[in-house]
């Protein structure tokens, strides 16, 4: 016995070890990049501040960034964001991600993780600004802003002091040309309630995507706090519910790319590469209009490394980082000098829409706090809704008394069974 | 008993005490108090609890003096919690939620339970020695991980997936299985098989073989072994069985997420949706989990008066 | 007859059981991302997942964890068996009222509550959250082991060591421990087992950089398909059968001795 134990002592020692050393991991840093062929930029890290200031003093950053949103390494020579930016300043980057803006909000509000440096988009900056939820950025320390496209709007930071911006985009609705009707027209919010396509629709898991989409189709803005259009709009999302596949956020690149889906709505980057990979798929933005969004860096109150975190944001906002980013994601980028190296093909697709889409494109403001909260209460009720009818919830409950009332006789019948037994062997 | 040794041995759960004391209960009591309030603005003057539209004109009122860009300070207005019945309240809106999460985990144990009681039954009569491989590969898929097995069965039951593609060899039209209840029953059955089969198993062994010989010695048939021999002496694996398939089938959320498209959303994915997703809200979160929490503990007190086992081997 | 229609209800059963696993395993191997096409063999994707940081991380966080909170659960819980043994019948029920409560409520439940207290009492989540979550609900599994072996346990054995002159150390030492070593040991291990597959209560009480494996591979499936899921659920299956086998072969192994020692005396 005694061995066993000091065995199994032993061993939980030796395990412990070793699992400190695959936390403590970090995989090797890949070989420093040769310039392809042809590839006539050759761009280098700007001197703007003090790459090495932060090195050796084991400062380690969570950064908390939307899912497939930045560009990493997938076995190629691949620009890894992260890990270069380790190589460059020594910070360590913990990297997460999260699917939707009110998933950000809920685990910041919920108080429990410290994050250094967060991506969220415009209407929840807003949110968080008007609930003193972030810091004030030292743009002395970031000094790349000045690369910054000034005719974004930037309506959701005002002083321009919470935020810098990282990557814009619009909404539009991507579909299989094999799979949907070509008679159809698509160019319309209304095709995404056509039960032509039952059970072929993707939506948002994002409520204020979602809710943008259905007030888009009444015609009403989608910054409404009116609670009638709210309601409205919530009315119209469950009767859509019926013909939804699923709600989902990147799950839909697997969705479409695998061809499940008709229809599906999503951002104009990942439009560009979902058609990459599946040829079959097409975006198009529809002519009522479309949600135009920026995704901004921000860092959240009480961040432990603020410091570190603006020197990430200035490494964002190098040209060859955000030219390597945009190029992953195909997402647009905020940053001019990046812009001016993209090719021509890149400059005019979806991610860089025509100046009527433009026009035509609205903003995200935050609702007050009345409105958000209605907005969450109709999501919630949203997603549960089409569950059991009445006659189910009636019957089941008639069956469940039934059932304890059996079972209270049956038991009460078998002791007075075993205890005119015992009568009788006496 | 040694009277010596019950004295000081008795400190000895005194650490436990208190780690249960801060652990176990306490956050039982969170949950019940963040169940009985929420935070609501009330007016500074007087302390009434400011409406929708109140807070609308204090709103504007704060805007039309420093413009329509400004922040809105933190002090507007008090934010005080409040005891309130809303969120109880507010539960019973969900009720067709919880009520479509326990008919689907009512079916899910059923299949489990009409699937494993022959394969227990089975594994129970056959060589002691091969028993233990039976069992052994039984326990085996528990070890994976729960989401790796849950998401094994997307691929598979995707449109495109690999049954829809078997189907269509033989010329049978692809299916919707995916994001269906279906699946989510299937979901269930799969992940929580084992853990029907294992109690009724260990139940099953202690039933003599000559047990039944006996019984069919005096003339029963198989049926009637069955009835009357076999199914009263297992009934305590089935209690078990049905509550460690039940309980956890009612509460999923990952299931009903990765199978169900967020079209079929359980009661686990309303909580989760209240503190880690889409519609922040603590109070009704805790609420749901509240009620949720009442309801299995009345499951479980019926069924413990069904049964008189110790509760150990209920859980063991 | 009716062996051969049990013999293939069996089969069906397993079937059903391992062939998710075993799709997974064949598609690990695959040369395109896609689930359903089979394009051609390759091991690219082990590769990969060997140079996945964030997988490679959080295993090391799911082995420290589980390590740690099984250790201290055994501690807590064998000392806390031997003491609940020996209360007075009342609080032994109230307190063994409380100590099911974890496993009979739901999981997320159980999460919710912990998520609540660690934010309640302002502790930022982090390694140290995750692991008290764990101690939590591995503690009851260790008492569940040992009680019943304390109740199996001869009393008289105590007296009779008292009565040669053992001191009270030396009685629960050399007469209650190895009496009850075999719970402590199932204990221990179950609590190992269940810290390593846990998802729901890692799920509501970890840190940023403090994710468990689990919670990591959930964040895999939200995103874009990565046949890495398919190489590491074919790793994690190796794994355990070989660990499974392991302690099965060691078993048989000691009973084996046992049957040995047993006829040679």
């Amino acid at each position: 016995m005694k061995k066993t134990v000091c065995l199994l002592i032993v061993l939980m020692l030796l395990l412990t070890a070793f699992g400190v050393y695959l936390y403590k991991w970090k995989s090797p840093a890949p070989p420093d990049e040769e310039t392809e062929e042809g590839e006539e930029i050759e761009l280098s890290y700007s001197d703007s501040v003090d790459w090495d200031k932060f090195r050796d003093q084991g400062i380690s950053i969570n950064v908390y960034n939307w899912g497939e949103y930045i560009s990493v390494n997938e076995g190629g020579d691949e620009f890894d964001t992260n890990e270069e930016f380790e190589k460059l300043t020594g910070i360590n980057v913990n990297y997460s991600t999260f699917a939707t803006n009110e998933e950000l909000y809920a685990k910041l509000k919920g108080g429990g993780t410290k994050y250094d440096l967060i991506i969220p988009s415009d209407y929840m900056i807003s949110r968080m600004i008007n609930e003193g939820m972030l810091e004030k950025l030292d743009l002395s320390e970031i000094p790349n802003v000045k690369y910054m496209d000034k005719s974004i709007d930037s309506s959701y930071d005002p002083t321009g002091e919470y935020s810098v911006p990282y990557m814009w985009g619009v909404v539009g609705i991507i579909y299989n040309t094999t799979l949907v009707d070509e008679e159809d027209d698509l160019a319309t919010w209304d095709i995404l309630w056509d039960t032509k396509y039952a059970g072929s629709i993707l939506m948002f898991s994002s409520p204020r995507d979602a809710f943008g989409i259905a007030e888009k189709k009444l015609g009403y803005s989608y910054n409404t706090e009116d609670p009638d259009e709210l309601a409205a709009a919530a009315q119209l999302l469950k009767e859509q519910k019926p013909l939804v596949q699923a709600y989902v956020a990147d799950e839909v690149f697997d969705k479409m790319g695998g061809g499940e889906a008709a229809l599906a709505v999503y951002y104009a980057g990942d439009a560009i590469t979902m058609i990459d990979d599946n040829p079959d798929l097409d975006f198009i933005v529809p002519r009522e209009g479309t949600n135009i969004y920026t995704d901004a860096m921000c860092i959240p109150k009480g961040a432990p490394n603020k410091e570190a975190a603006e020197m990430y944001i200035n490494f964002m906002c190098e040209t060859k980082v955000a030219l390597a980013n945009c190029g992953y994601t195909n997402y647009s980028t905020p940053h001019t000098e990046a812009f001016r190296y993209l090719d021509e093909d890149t400059q005019n697709s979806y991610s860089y829409p025509d100046e009527e889409t433009r026009a035509k494109g609205e903003v995200y403001t935050a609702l007050s706090d009345q409105a958000s909260k209605q907005l969450e209460e109709h999501w919630t009720d949203i997603m549960s809704s089409g569950n059991s009818n009445p006659v189910t919830v009636i019957i089941f409950i008639v069956a469940c008394i039934a059932a304890i009332v059996f079972i209270n006789v049956y038991k009460r019948n078998k002791k007075k069974r075993i205890e005119l037994e015992e009568v009788e062997l006496r | 008993m040694e009277p010596q040794l019950n004295k000081n041995s008795r400190f000895l759960a005194f650490p436990y005490l208190i780690w249960m004391a801060i652990f176990i209960i306490v956050p039982l009591i969170l949950i019940a108090v963040f169940a009985c309030t929420t935070k609501v603005a009330v007016d500074p003057v007087d302390g009434h609890r400011l409406s929708e539209e109140e807070i609308e004109v204090i709103e504007e009122e704060y805007y039309e003096e420093y413009g329509e860009d400004a922040e809105l300070p933190d002090d507007l207005y008090e934010e005080k919690t409040v005891f309130t019945w809303e969120n109880l309240f507010a539960v019973s809106t969900y009720m067709p939620t919880l009520i479509n999460s326990i008919w689907l985990a009512l079916i899910a144990t059923f299949i489990c339970l009409l699937l494993g009681y022959p394969a227990a039954y089975i594994i129970s009569r056959i060589k002691v020695s091969k028993q233990k491989m039976m069992i052994f590969l039984m326990i085996l898929p528990m070890w994976i991980n729960f989401l790796l097995r849950t998401y094994a069965w997307m691929t598979i039951l995707e449109n495109n997936g690999l049954l829809n593609k078997l189907l269509g060899l033989v010329g049978l039209g692809p299916y919707q299985f995916i994001n269906t209840q279906g699946a989510v029953v299937l979901g269930m059955v799969y992940n929580y098989l084992p853990f029907m089969i294992l109690p009724l198993y260990s139940i099953m062994t202690k039933i003599d073989d000559r047990t039944i010989e006996a019984a069919r010695d005096l003339g029963a048939g198989s049926a009637s072994i069955f009835k009357r021999v076999v199914l009263p002496l297992s009934t305590p694996g089935i209690v078990s069985g049905v509550s460690m398939v039940f309980v956890p089938a009612v509460s999923t959320f990952i299931i009903s997420k990765m199978l169900g498209g967020g079209t079929n959303m359980l009661i686990g994915d309303l909580i989760d949706l209240q503190f880690l997703g889409a519609s922040y809200n603590p109070h009704l979160g805790s609420a749901i989990s509240l009620v949720l929490m009442i309801f299995i503990l009345v499951c479980m007190s019926i069924t413990n008066s069904l049964d008189d086992e110790e509760m150990e081997g209920v859980i063991v | 007859m009716k062996k051969h229609v049990s013999r293939i209800y069996m089969a069906i059963v397993f079937f059903f059981l391992y062939s998710p696993i075993a799709i997974m395993a064949i598609f690990s191997f695959n040369a395109s991302k896609s689930r359903t096409v089979w394009t051609g063999f390759t091991l690219d994707w082990y590769a990969k997942l060997f140079h996945n940081e964030t997988i490679i991380n959080s295993l090391g966080v799911t082995i420290i964890v589980a390590v740690i909170a099984s250790v201290i659960s055994t501690i807590l819980g064998t000392a806390a068996a031997i003491g609940i043994f020996n209360m007075k019948k009342k609080t032994r029920g109230m307190v063994m009222y409380f100590t099911y409560l974890p496993l009979l409520n739901p999981e997320i439940v159980t999460g919710v509550s912990l998520m609540l207290l660690f934010v309640f009492a302002g502790m930022e989540m982090s390694f140290v959250t995750l692991t008290l979550a764990h101690i939590s609900f591995c503690v009851p599994y260790v008492i569940l082991n040992v009680l019943p072996k304390l109740r199996q346990m001869d009393m008289s054995l105590c007296e009779a060591a008292m009565d040669l002159g053992c001191s009270q150390r030396g009685v629960f030492g050399k007469v209650v421990l190895p009496e009850i070593m075999p719970g402590v040991l199932t204990g221990f291990l179950m609590s190992i087992t269940y810290s390593i597959d846990d998802f729901v209560i890692s799920y509501f009480t970890h840190g940023a950089n403090s994710q468990n494996l689990s919670v990591t591979i959930y964040s895999m499936t939200r995103k874009k398909v990565n046949p890495e899921i398919n190489a590491l659920s074919t790793i994690i299956f190796l794994v355990v059968l070989t660990v499974l086998l392991v302690m099965n072969i060691t078993d048989s192994r000691r009973q084996k001795k046992l049957r040995e020692g047993v006829a040679a005396a």
